[in-house]
């Protein structure tokens, strides 16, 4: 017989999420409420599942990826609460009552749109494997305050590694990103 | 925003056509599918670096919660014996365990949790044999075997020889000599090893893999498991990065295997990071001898070298990656006398493969370090002795070939002299803080581009008017990030006259497209693009030929193919696409066609002992400057500025050319700087990007990169391939600047900090004639 790991009891907004099922052996059932990229969820849940699983097996968010799994490569860095987290070291549990965001929820922002404009237009993507947490990283920046120089936002970025583009264009993306939401900040 | 629309044109810094999709999180990599109903796999390995496996007791295994199966080599049908070339690798191991990445059993599950409780109660019962850890004693004379058909251990000794090197010597007005080592480099594609499989009601198997080669493995899997190659369907999407790592099975075979014992469920593979430091594939560790000569006047005379290549417990492409080194070994340069000797040898070490620019950076290091000695003993700029030398189109090189295509090594030589960051160094260099010494160091670099000589290289592209009116190239050659499928529908839309939201590319599917080769050796926007080219040209003519016959004009002349339709601007007539595409049988809509690479002529009768590639007849060029602060107290280089001229031919997309030369030097500033992926007895000890550093975004300066414009006349519209040239500057180019800011030579890569304090503090200096 198999459970599912999660189960979606309910969306409270419409979405279209779907379910993952896995066996699970003897865990600690919680029920979570948290907002996801601007949907109020309501989930049972393995207290000790890695929310970067939960995100990609029983909620199909697959844009969140896992490069190390031991919070060295930032491939899965979301936003909790505005903050950047390494979802691969974070479990269920840490989420109630929290508010996250994911690279798809990158629409839901002024910056999150620049952020994903720039990286396609400056070259800063090439396999695209680092992309969705460079730039949950990079959201992070743009929201914490006003511009930075490329040094300043090197530092942002130290905690995403990426193997194919040598850094130099996803910089150039975060500066333009940030020029375009000042500019239409200054309107 | 305009509403002309604009199609696609060459040369244009167009937008990647991936791009969207990866920054929105949309794109699904292999590693995204997770099919319903799935089972789980993964392998129990040895742990052991040399053994006889006496027993497998996979009960305790067998009775985790959540555990379907545990197969063993008993299970695996056919031969049990992988590789691209030479198939020595066991799926399972069914006797000697050759490295502690070998795979006993492989264990079918529920979930990856239980798989974690499962592999490691795996019980092996294996005697322990007498292990090699170094290519020295592995040629040692009472070395024990580790294949039984490979006397002392050499899988390859191969020589190249051009006219008297020994006695060149004698005519030499200066002879410097090193020995320099570099060291084994993990790829770390972001993407670890994965896949999903399943069999299917008729009995095939059907895979989705994160792979460079999804034509190749068919006969790979097949071959291991006596499968007819047929049977295989594989699908390769964009790959999370692959440098090589992914040529090759990986987990392919087991993958296949699994989906023999899983009741028709789905199977997924995912190698979590340890796993893949383990058990993947890495690059050749070297050790280098080298004697190099040239009269007073700075003419190189004569070039003498023994290399070492640890090829780990199985061939690979060993014989392959050390071939292409010794091509190289004499750099990019005139040396009328050369004696070119490698050995690939056997040891208990896990495997050496295939990684971007292959055999080469290990010899550029060498040659490139030798290179600045024997400026230094003449008393001549480092500069001025390369440009002395450079090799022009006509010259032979240093295996003995004539260059008869594209050589743009001085023109990027030239860029460098020119540029403000040496014109200006004096004064730079005056402004090091107290405590640090700056310096600037050069290195030239080249790289061959496919398979070489004994191998076709040879892509089928396949070009479809859909019947929407889009147009869909099918693609054949993995996409790893080096962006050859965006390439393509430049191609494509620059032909066709198309814009970039009609066209589409579909992602290499084994039943759908056609062999193209690998993903790998600079090749694919080269070869698949010489055949996109021809078969979009051909769609053209039958696109507006067909067209012509539904507008009743009698001649194709004043037809145009642009955005969207064919015009008839004498008739002021036209049909859109997609209602041409409606008259349209499938056969009439696909266009099919082939390119095969050139190759060599005239080949030489310089080498022995090669099995494929000797020689290659297109090459990119490149020469790099960096400029580096070495602080003193800690050792610690600081490369902050970093110039990259590179000859690629034409210029096909100006951001994805910068986005190779970016790429390449970034990944060899890690292997330059930090990248050493230590085994100890034959266990790797990084088991994380904890202990295994690559560069980071504080760790690469703002690299500038400048294309050397050239014409490379057998390639697509010009351009010859890029990918792994940058990737061998780095390290040359920061050892010869740590010599030219602290006097001390560094022979042992990568250039770590306690190296470089061991080598200050001892006030090394390698004088010219050590």
């Amino acid at each position: 017989m198999i459970h599912p790991v999660s189960r979606i009891l309910r969306v409270l907004q419409p979405s279209a999420f779907s379910l993952k099922f896995s066996f699970f052996i003897e865990r600690n059932i919680v029920k979570l409420t948290f907002e996801l990229n601007g949907n109020m969820m309501e989930i049972d849940t393995p207290d000790d599942r890695r929310v970067v699983d939960l995100l990609r097996e029983d909620l199909g968010l697959t844009g969140t990826k896992e490069g190390c799994g031991t919070g060295e490569c930032g491939a899965c860095t979301i936003l909790v609460d505005g903050e950047s987290r390494l979802s691969c070291l974070m479990v269920a549990a840490q989420l109630e009552g929290t508010r996250v965001t994911t690279v798809e929820g990158l629409e839901l922002s002024r910056e999150g749109i620049e952020i994903r404009r720039a990286f396609a237009e400056e070259g800063a993507v090439q396999c695209g494997f680092c992309t969705p947490g460079m730039e949950m990283a990079a959201l992070a920046l743009l929201l914490g305050g006003p511009e930075r120089s490329r040094e300043r936002i090197r530092e942002g970025l130290s905690g995403n590694l990426c193997r194919c583009t040598g850094y130099v264009k996803i910089v150039d993306a975060v500066v333009k990103a940030m020029e375009r939401v000042h500019r239409a900040q200054g309107e | 925003m305009t509403s002309e629309p604009q199609p696609l044109e060459i040369g244009r810094p167009e937008i990647r056509g991936d791009a969207a999709a990866k920054a929105t999180g949309r794109e699904l990599f292999s590693a995204d599918i997770y099919p319903d109903n799935l089972v789980w796999a993964g392998a129990a390995r040895s742990g052991i670096p040399h053994g006889r496996l006496v027993s497998l007791d996979v009960s305790a295994a067998l009775a985790v919660p959540g555990v379907i199966k545990v197969l063993t080599a008993g299970d695996v049908p056919g031969p049990n014996r992988h590789g691209i070339i030479h198939k020595d690798m066991p799926v399972l191991v069914d006797d000697v365990v050759r490295h502690s990445g070998d795979a006993l059993a492989l264990v079918l599950a529920e979930s990856r949790e239980a798989l974690k409780l499962a592999i490691p109660l795996v019980n092996a019962v294996i005697e322990p044999l007498p292990a090699l850890f170094d290519p020295e004693s592995s040629l040692a004379d009472d070395a024990p075997r580790l294949h039984a058909d490979k006397e002392n251990n050499l899988l390859m000794a191969a020589e190249i020889r051009t006219g008297d090197a020994p006695a060149a010597f004698a005519e030499c007005d200066a002879v410097v000599e090193g020995e320099f080592a570099t060291p084994v480099q993990a790829h770390v594609f972001l993407e670890t090893e994965n896949g999903t499989a399943q069999r299917e009601e008729d009995g095939g198997i059907s895979m989705t893999v994160s792979t460079q080669s999804p034509f190749r493995d068919r006969l790979e899997v097949g071959h291991a498991l006596g499968i007819p190659y047929d049977r295989f369907r594989i699908t390769s999407p964009s790959l999370g990065g692959g440098f090589g790592g992914k040529d090759g099975a990986t987990v392919q075979c087991l993958l296949a295997l699994a989906a023999l014992h899983s009741d028709g469920r789905p199977v997924r593979m995912q190698w979590d990071r340890e796993e893949n430091l383990a058990a993947g594939y890495r690059r050749h560790g070297c050790r280098m001898r080298y004697r190099l000569g040239a009269k007073r006047d700075g003419a190189l005379h004569a070039v003498e070298c023994d290399l070492i290549y640890d090829t780990g417990a199985y061939a690979h492409l060993g014989g392959e990656v050390m071939e292409l080194g010794m091509e190289h070994a004499g750099g990019p340069y005139r040396i009328p006398h050369t004696l070119i000797r490698g050995r690939c040898v056997y040891t208990n070490n896990p495997v050496a493969g295939a990684m971007r620019a292959f055999g080469v950076c290990q010899v550029t290091f060498a040659f490139e370090s030798t290179m600045d000695l024997l400026a230094e003993k003449l008393g001549m700029d480092p500069l001025e002795l390369r440009l002395a030398n450079a090799l022009v189109e006509g010259d032979t090189n240093c295996a003995g070939v004539r260059l008869v295509t594209s050589t743009g090594v001085l023109g990027c030589l030239e860029i460098l002299r020119d540029h403000p960051f040496r014109q200006e160094r004096g004064e730079w260099q005056r402004q090091a803080p107290p405590g640090t010494r700056r310096g600037v160091g050069l290195a030239t670099v080249f790289n061959a581009a496919g398979y070489g000589g004994g191998v076709r290289d040879s892509a089928i592209a396949k070009v479809e008017l859909c019947p929407d009116g889009k147009i869909t190239v099918h693609n054949a050659v993995s996409d790893m990030g080096q962006g050859n499928s965006s390439a393509f529908l430049q191609m494509a839309g620059h032909i066709l006259g198309q814009e970039a939201s009609s066209l589409i590319l579909r992602q290499p599917d084994t039943v759908t497209a056609y062999p193209s080769g690998s993903s790998s050796a600079g090749r694919t926007t080269y070869t698949y693009g010489n055949a996109l080219i021809k078969a979009c040209e051909d769609l053209k003519a039958r696109i507006i030929n067909r067209a012509g016959l539904l507008l009743f004009v009698d001649s194709d002349k004043d037809l145009r193919l642009v955005p969207g339709k064919v015009i008839h601007p004498p008739s002021s007539r036209e049909v859109p696409l997609d209602r041409l595409a409606s008259f349209m049988p499938y056969e009439d809509r696909v266009c099919i066609s082939q390119y095969v690479a050139p190759v060599c002529e005239e080949v030489p009768d310089t080498a022995t002992g090669f099995f494929i590639g000797f020689p290659h007849v297109i090459f990119a060029y490149g020469a790099h400057l960096a400029r580096v602060q070495v602080d003193l107290s800690t050792g610690v280089i600081r490369v902050l500025d970093y110039l990259a001229a590179t000859d690629g031919g034409r210029v096909i997309n100006p951001a994805m050319f910068d986005q190779q030369v970016h790429g390449g030097v970034g990944q060899g500033l890690g292997y330059a700087l930090t990248e050493d992926l230590v085994t100890h007895e034959g266990r790797v000890m990084s088991k994380d990007l904890g202990t295994y550093l690559i560069p980071g975004a504080l760790d690469v300066p703002d690299i500038v990169s400048i294309p050397y414009h050239n014409n490379e006349n057998t390639g697509p519209f010009g351009m010859k391939g890029i990918g792994e040239v940058a990737m061998n500057g780095p390290l040359p180019a920061i050892a010869n600047a740590v010599a030219d800011a602290c006097g001390i030579r560094l022979r042992n890569a990568p250039l770590t900090p306690s190296r470089v304090l061991k080598a200050v503090m001892q006030g090394n200096r390698l004088k010219a004639e050590d």
